[in-house]
């Protein structure tokens, strides 16, 4: 099928420092993809890039469509019909995304006039409509309070119906939860895998927490220092990592289940974006380093052709 | 006769006074409310629960930065002394803490070596040849090295950092360590490394600690025991094991179901509501709003703490 979302090749520089050194990714109607990786390896900025959310410093290069539109040197006017419309993107922190001087009620209807031209009646229908598919209780007269008057997890529930008012194909999910307590969190990760098979929309997850990505998406993107390292179906991932540094997340994952023992920590650090050294990213932390590995950064390749498995 | 425990808690309650608005009614949040807890030498003890729960208040009131409203500390046989005392100041050599921010628990302006020598110019600990000895001891033991002694804390990573604070709370050879969220602000694969290195203090030193954090698999990986708050109150305590493998009270079992496990799309217990405002708490057992076990007489009394059959205790609902 064809895939709702390709990205090729793209790249991302600060102020001409490099943080994404061409990142592959596609995105197949209806499916969920997790993209893990500690903070500041390009997780996000590849959807903020994509998306035209960048600051003006940034220099972006290479192509990203949109059921084969292309976004990256789009004009403002086709970007503020996709963004918010065919892919919607939420945040860790709902409470600051969410307006807080004006009716949560009112800011999903602003969406819903923005992306669907409903008029006042029909999108506060629709709003009515939306909190429910939510799971926010009382909907009709919770549609006038402020933001400051829902808990965290009812903020996120707010922000996620404003992300399905615009009908999206994609909905990227940016740390959902990690702002919220565990109860919460199953909370909303159950919502999101519900309201999945109810749209049929594409779910981008992006998390620190292998843990919360090996539950609800099908495939997974490892991520380190701007470049995608490894790439396979969730299950595939866990049972056989190929890439050290995939292995050496999910061996500093602590278990509840597994017997005790000692986590596998991954010495030393992540290089900063102004110190990369050159070759590959990881040599400097990994087990398998080997001689070449400061010269060449190894490319992504297939390990299992049918099912999708790359590694770098 | 045995020893007496290194800490003994007795019915701990620690109320704060909310106002809403400058002439509104003020209202009375229970942080604390009614807790008892015991720590043997060497023992770690985990205190898990949601934002709320009173773990934060527990462990500031285990260390005696705050007095409790009511109930006793005993920590080595002796009572709790007043914050600011002498005896208190001499004990504060004995329990230390270490919080979740590493960069604010630091003085930006002090290099790193200086801050960890500090308990030891505050508490007058050998000579100064000695203490920078010490500081180089120290160091090693949190797997920093001697040149890190230089730095300012903006130039060390945020697991180097919070080594640091490791080492200055290790300066005194304290025989508690009261740690809140330690590992919560950094990345997995710096968190194993931290956490690795607080199993081998541990080990190594024969310390006890209050692990306090919201991370259920954290805690299991360091914990002896654990302790699952529910505002203010502890409703199930046990082996580690024990506690995470066979939950007795309905809501640790939520807590251990809310956990995501890679590849696993189970059935869980998912908690309707959000957790329970501390200024508000409903009448008899606290839970019984979100408990999916909930019968009518669980709004009225709450559950007395329960031994079961395998040293767990817990507050089980009525039967």
């Amino acid at each position: 099928m064809e895939p709702i979302v390709e990205i090729v090749d793209l790249r991302v520089a600060f102020d001409g420092l490099p943080v994404l050194h061409g990142v592959d990714l596609s995105i197949r109607r209806g499916e969920s993809v997790g993209m893990v990786g500690e903070s500041g390896c390009g997780k996000s900025v590849t959807w903020l890039a994509a998306l035209g959310l960048l600051p003006q410093r940034a220099r972006t290069a290479g192509s990203v469509r949109l059921a084969g539109e292309e976004l990256l040197r789009a004009p403002a006017s086709c970007l503020d019909k996709v963004r918010g419309g065919r892919i919607a993107m939420i945040f860790q922190d709902p409470a600051s995304a969410l307006n807080p001087v004006h009716k949560v009620g009112d800011q999903i209807a602003e969406v819903l006039r923005l992306h669907r031209g409903l008029e006042r009646h029909a999108a506060k229908a629709e709003a009515r409509r939306l909190f429910d598919q939510v799971g926010i209780p009382d909907a009709a007269r919770r549609l006038d309070a402020y933001p400051h008057e829902f808990s965290g997890g009812q903020n996120q529930r707010i922000m996620i119906a404003m992300a399905l008012a615009g009908r999206p194909d994609v909905l990227i999910a940016d740390e959902p939860t990690t702002a919220l307590d565990v109860t919460i969190q199953a909370q909303i990760l159950e919502l999101l895998q519900q309201i999945q098979r109810e749209t049929g929309m594409a779910l981008v997850l992006i998390s620190h927490d292998l843990g919360i990505v090996g539950e609800v998406c099908e495939r997974v993107l490892v991520f380190y220092a701007g470049r995608i390292v490894e790439e396979a179906p969730v299950d595939r991932l866990f049972a056989h990592p190929s890439h050290p540094y995939t292995r050496g997340l999910i061996g500093a994952l602590p278990s509840l289940e597994r017997p005790q023992r000692r986590l596998s920590a991954i010495p030393g650090v992540v290089p900063s974006a102004a110190d990369l050294p050159s070759g590959c990213a990881f040599a400097a932390r990994c087990e398998l380093r080997v001689e070449r590995c400061a010269q060449w950064a190894v490319e992504l390749s297939s390990v299992s052709v049918d099912c999708g498995h790359k590694a770098a | 006769m045995m020893a007496a425990p290194l800490l003994q808690a007795d019915g701990l309650v620690r109320h704060y006074r909310l106002r809403h608005g400058t002439f509104g009614h003020s209202a009375m949040v229970r942080a604390v409310d009614g807790l008892s807890l015991l720590l043997e030498r060497g023992e770690t003890l985990g205190l898990v629960g949601e934002s709320g729960c009173g773990k934060s208040t527990t462990g500031r009131l285990l260390i005696g930065l705050e007095r409790p409203d009511a109930g006793t500390i005993n920590f080595a046989g002796e009572t709790m002394p007043p914050e600011g005392h002498a005896r208190w100041r001499r004990l504060r050599t004995r329990i230390q803490m270490v919080f979740q921010d590493p960069l604010g628990a630091l003085n930006r302006r002090l290099t790193v070596g200086t801050q960890i020598a500090e308990p030891l110019d505050i508490h007058r600990l050998g000579c100064k040849s000695e203490r920078a000895e010490r500081v180089n001891v120290l160091l090693a033991d949190v797997g920093l090295r001697p040149d890190h002694a230089a730095r300012y804390p903006h130039e060390l990573s945020g697991g180097q950092r919070q080594r640091a604070v490791l080492a200055r709370a290790l300066a005194t050879d304290p025989d508690l360590i009261v740690c809140d969220e330690p590992v919560s602000a950094l990345n997995v694969s710096i968190q194993a490394q931290v956490i690795n290195l607080l199993a081998d203090l541990k080990d190594r030193r024969r310390m006890a600690m209050i692990f306090i954090s919201h991370d259920l698999r954290v805690v299991r990986q360091i914990s002896d025991r654990i302790a699952v708050m529910y505002l203010g109150r502890i409703v199930e305590e046990g082996l580690s094991d024990l506690v995470l493998r066979d939950p007795l009270h309905p809501y640790s079992r939520a807590l251990v179901s809310a956990v995501p496990v890679p590849g696993h799309r189970r059935e869980r217990t998912i908690l309707r509501g959000d957790p329970p405002n501390p200024a508000a708490r409903p009448s008899g057992c606290a839970f019984h709003p979100r408990c999916p076990a909930a019968l009518p007489l669980c709004a009225q009394i709450v559950p007395e703490l329960r031994l079961s059959r395998n040293g767990t205790a817990g507050r089980l609902p009525h039967r």
